[in-house]
């Protein structure tokens, strides 16, 4: 039987005098696809720069495949960063930033097997012929299947996803699950992805976590689900944010 | 003019502008690319209150400015680390404190101190061979910890993916703020407080807008950076003209002819 990916414990992290995220316990199985939802300022964030080791806990426990999250190799971990963060201003070709992902660190002159790894990455997500194009001249939904072929070119055990839809059409969107899904299927990773998107969350995911600032639920994916903790965490359901089809 | 290569203090004036202007351009990249050229002003100003302790405590200026102004790029780099505080903001108050203590060391003095004022607009004169041992120790330091390029320019790109590779972005830092502090000690006393600014901004302005990729921006910055110094010093001499002013005007001729060479391909 497999470990856990990510056991919290109790976890809770505070920015001054802001309590982020409070006793937060979930233990996720290892392949599973959780989406995290909850509104704005819910902790959703956080708890993903928990697992990246880049915000640490002031009480309680973190543990992603039984270590701590800045003691696991940074091999493991998959990162997708939301793409409004990106510094269009510096000069990058796309396959440079892929090969951030291999290197660790920022490429020289790409050649030979390096090369042909990282234009392998780009086709896997339908952007090889994106790979010398510079950073400023692409588009958001462009951009986004850069960056999720940087975060898969490491085959990572642990995939994480910022809000990797927000910018992207619905056909540039359902070409992201179907690398992710597809990626999943060969490599048994988990996936951990915050989404404000509760269809997408029913539909993809296998399991469901609702944060605000403390953890509404979790559990595996279904509409009823879905529905229960979306009405503990917002109040209501029904715009946006709720997920369609459902009723 | 050939006559004047001749001269030891054109020669030696060669090689440290040559040197300079290389080590400049190089750490200019890093420096324009994280938003931080204001902190070339800063440390300019830093050396220029080491100076002024130097001249009060009757010491070879180079002395007491090293440790001054890496002192003042440290405390730059600390409070923003520790604070939310911009690095324009830190810069700022650094510039003028530092600043502050060198008019202080002067008026201490009570005499005139025309070394101080030296360092203030430059001399190709003053290139003594201490500094050029100095210069040429910098630059060995920079081609040996050259690897650090990769871990620099990640962290520059995004430090956020930089961390979760667990590169060390606090500590490679400090390592960029102290080596840019030497290299505008290096620099001031040629090129002057005044004007220094302009050797760790302007190559590297020029390279950001004519490479396609960073590998490419520290090359190109370092052959404008070396080949304008040299050109800029022949050319002061020639014309009797000091040689920071002319070396800066050079740059931004280079900067403007390559503002319209893009103008040019992009239309």
């Amino acid at each position: 039987m497999k470990g856990p990916a990510i056991e919290a414990d109790n976890l809770t992290v505070r920015f001054g005098d802001y309590i982020a995220l409070k006793e937060l316990t979930v233990v996720v199985p290892e392949s599973a696809f959780v989406a995290v939802l909850g509104p704005n300022g819910a902790g959703k964030s956080t708890f993903l720069k928990a697992c990246l080791g880049l915000v640490q806990p002031i009480l309680g426990s973190l543990r992603l495949f039984n270590n701590p999250p800045d003691s696991l190799p940074a091999e493991w971990l998959g990162y997708v960063p939301q793409i409004k963060t990106l510094d269009r201003t510096f000069p990058a070709l796309a396959m440079e930033l892929v090969a951030t992902g291999l290197n660790r660190t920022w490429p020289g002159r790409l050649r030979g097997d390096k090369k042909d790894k990282v234009v392998h990455a780009l086709e896997q997500v339908g952007a090889g012929h994106l790979a010398e194009r510079s950073l400023s001249r692409l588009s958001g939904g462009e951009l986004q299947r850069i960056y999720l072929a940087r975060g898969l070119i490491r085959e990572p055990r642990l995939v994480l996803l910022d809000e990797p839809a927000t910018g992207i059409d619905p056909a540039g969107e359902q070409d992201m699950f179907r690398v992710l899904e597809s990626y999943q299927s060969k490599s048994q990773a988990t996936i951990l992805m915050i989404t404000h998107d509760w269809h997408t969350a029913v539909h993809h995911a296998s399991h469901i976590l609702v944060l605000n600032r403390k953890a509404i639920g979790f559990g595996e994916s279904s509409p009823e689900l879905a529905e229960t903790l979306s009405r503990e965490a917002f109040g209501h359901i029904g715009h946006d944010h709720s997920y369609g089809g459902l009723s | 003019m050939w006559d004047a290569l001749s001269l030891p203090f054109m020669q030696r004036a060669l090689i440290a502008g040559f040197l300079v202007g290389a080590l400049a351009s190089y750490f200019g990249v890093f420096i324009i690319q994280r938003r931080l050229s204001f902190m070339g002003n800063g440390l300019a100003h830093a050396a220029f209150g080491g100076v002024a302790l130097g001249v009060l405590l009757d010491v070879t200026p180079l002395w007491a400015a090293l440790p001054f102004t890496v002192a003042a790029a440290v405390g730059i780099t600390w409070i923003r680390d520790k604070t939310e505080l911009g690095g324009d903001t830190v810069v700022g108050i650094f510039f003028a404190l530092t600043m502050a203590l060198g008019i202080i060391f002067l008026a201490l003095k009570r005499d005139y101190a025309v070394e101080a004022h030296t360092f203030l607009f430059g001399s190709i004169l003053a290139v003594t061979n201490t500094d050029l041992v100095i210069t040429a120790l910098l630059v060995c330091l920079t081609l040996t910890i050259w690897p650090i390029w990769r871990r620099w320019a990640y962290a520059t790109f995004d430090r956020e993916l930089a961390l979760t590779d667990r590169i060390q972005v606090t500590r490679d830092d400090y390592w960029l703020s102290i080596l840019v502090a030497l290299t505008v000690v290096v620099c001031v006393k040629m090129v002057g407080v005044v004007l220094i600014a302009a050797f760790l901004v302007i190559p590297a302005a020029t390279a950001r807008l004519l490479a396609r990729t960073f590998f490419q921006m520290p090359w190109l910055s370092v052959a404008l950076g070396s080949s304008s110094a040299l050109a800029g010093l022949l050319l002061s001499y020639q014309l009797d003209l000091p040689s920071g002013a002319v070396i800066v005007l050079l740059q931004s001729a280079l900067f403007f002819g390559a503002f319209c060479v893009r103008r040019l391909f992009n239309s």
